[in-house]
């Protein structure tokens, strides 16, 4: 398994324009938990890659790492700290905020000029289809929506790599898939470069162009997986027997992962 | 999107019932408590109390008649009513500011807060009440005295309200500023302050009902100085005036009542549109 892992690494790096790289990156903290161990990958313009794993394998802490929320221990990344757009687990909006003020506050943190961040946030809005609901605050909004409210929010400064944190977790099965669909309209769209937490095989396998899988104690990658199914992804491929095989692959990893 | 993923505002239109009904069932619960009150005091002076013991319960239409129609009372309550109330709001406004002062600097230094709040809860646990006379020494019996008085006694709640406000973000939005580089004072101004605002009018609700308490604990200590509701009640319960002591103690509570309606009335029109709990309410 451990070369097959060394393979992809390298011919990954050998489509360019890499947008996030993680260099033999250890996390240890400092009571000692070994969460991260020597992992290694890039993530170019237009790759979706997924990272599934049990819980406390240490996928949240890959993605803070990534952000630059926390420190890591040892090796390197390397990202434009200033070009990411988080989504986060919760849709973490203000809930003193109206939808539209939610999606103009990454733009106003930035220090954009209100007449320039409202057409941008219009947009984005426009996109996620939220449209028609801007003058809402988020108490007045689904599960679903928040979340859409959410992602319009990181679009607006249009960055170069997203990072989500098990977005989709406490949404319904249907709103899930939905927002699969919708996430990677807006890949296709924009082109970023995504990093994606999930522990849903299915969802994994839908969005992305490769699917890592980490086992816990240490956090390591023991698996990784090419997706080749073109886009746009219908909905029903889900139910094809490729797409099977893929996550009935990506399942026994999470089994070994447990064990 | 589709109508399965909305959850519009709490709309609450509960079958066609009118407007009149509407006001029946809103009010009609508190009318109808009020009503037996009013019911079971004039039970206490008619019935209840003995012959010789019912003067010092005398029923409503007394009290009113005593103390609002005739003239020296009534002029004596109003003057009172005006200084206490005074006292109580010009205490509560300082009190709030300098609590909202003080829970700004704790929030956002650690060691502001060490050095400071051990000092609040101090002002909890040591009986203020014990102080007054000690005030009414060093400072007279003057207005002033009095503010001090309200603003020891109602600082405390309202600190650590606006503190725990303050304090209690959400993890995933500081993150979310954090990542942003936003600095202290955006943090502050866009996140924590409106953050808070629930808390903070929790606060100065709690406040406010106290300030009215420790204005008419000065008063009870001063027998010099403006008079105040504090001393009318005193007075009037030596010279065995119970009407116009029960009209001191209606006009203390309605004191006390619309300083809380105010700052609730406040708080509603502030967060009705986006917190949870309020907007909803009769």
């Amino acid at each position: 398994m451990s070369n097959h892992i060394a393979h992809t690494a390298t011919s990954q790096q050998a489509r360019g324009d890499t947008r996030l790289s993680f260099n033999n990156v250890q996390m240890v903290y400092p009571d000692g938990t070994n969460a991260l161990e020597d992992i290694s990958f890039d993530v170019a313009a237009g790759e979706f890659v997924t990272v599934v794993g049990p819980s406390g394998c240490g996928k949240s802490t890959l993605l803070k790492i990534a952000s630059g929320l926390l420190d890591h221990t040892g090796g390197d990344v390397a990202i434009d700290r200033d070009s990411i757009g988080y989504v986060f687990q919760d849709a973490t909006l203000l809930p003193f905020r109206t939808v539209q003020r939610n999606v103009e506050l990454i733009a106003e943190l930035h220090g954009m000029p209100k007449a320039e961040r409202r057409p941008l946030a219009a947009e984005a809005i426009e996109l996620v289809n939220l449209k028609g609901h801007e003058k809402k605050y988020p108490k007045q909004l689904s599960g679903g929506m928040r979340m859409r409210c959410s992602l319009a929010r990181s679009l607006v400064m249009k960055p170069e790599v997203f990072l989500f944190d098990e977005p989709f977790g406490a949404l319904d099965e249907i709103s899930r898939e939905r927002l699969n669909a919708e996430v990677l309209s807006l890949f296709k769209q924009e082109n970023f470069a995504a990093l994606f937490i999930t522990h849903s095989v299915a969802e994994a396998v839908f969005l992305s162009t490769r699917v890592l899988v980490m086992s816990a104690h240490p956090g390591r990658i023991i698996d990784d997986i090419d997706i080749p199914f073109d886009f746009p992804r219908e909905h029903d491929l889900r139910y094809t027997p490729e797409f099977g095989e893929i996550a009935a692959r990506v399942s026994h990893g999470l089994l070994e992962a447990h064990a | 999107m589709s109508s399965t993923e909305q959850n519009g505002p709490s709309v609450v239109a509960i079958g066609s019932r009118g407007v009149l009904a509407d006001k029946v069932v809103n009010y009609g619960p508190v009318v109808l408590v009020a009503g037996l009150v009013v019911g079971v005091w004039y039970l206490m002076h008619y019935v209840i109390m003995g012959e010789r013991r019912r003067f010092i319960i005398p029923p409503p239409h007394r009290v009113i008649d005593e103390s609002f129609f005739n003239s020296t009372a009534r002029s004596e309550l109003f003057e009172g009513f005006v200084n206490t109330g005074r006292v109580a709001i010009l205490g509560f406004f300082i009190a709030a500011i300098l609590a909202f002062v003080g829970a700004v600097v704790m929030a956002l230094s650690r060691i502001a807060e060490r050095a400071l709040f051990p000092w609040a809860v101090m002002l909890q646990t040591i009986p203020v009440i014990a102080l007054v006379p000690l005030f009414r020494v060093w400072f007279g019996p003057t207005v002033k005295t009095r503010v001090i008085t309200c603003v020891l006694v109602a600082i405390f709640p309202i600190v650590t309200n606006f503190l725990f406000g303050l304090k209690s973000v959400d993890r995933g939005q500081l993150d979310l500023f954090r990542l942003h580089q936003a600095n202290w004072w955006t943090r502050l101004w866009k996140l924590q302050l409106p953050s808070a605002l629930p808390a903070i009018f929790t606060g100065l609700r709690i406040g406010a009902g106290l300030c009215v308490i420790g204005a008419l604990v000065a008063d009870f200590f001063f027998t010099r100085g403006d008079l105040g509701l504090g001393r009318l009640i005193n007075n009037y319960a030596q010279e065995l005036q119970y009407e116009r002591l029960f009209g001191g103690v209606i006009l203390a509570s309605l004191l006390g009542v619309a300083l809380y309606a105010l700052i609730g009335w406040i708080a509603n029109r502030v967060l009705r549109d986006w917190h949870e709990t309020e907007g909803n309410a009769a």
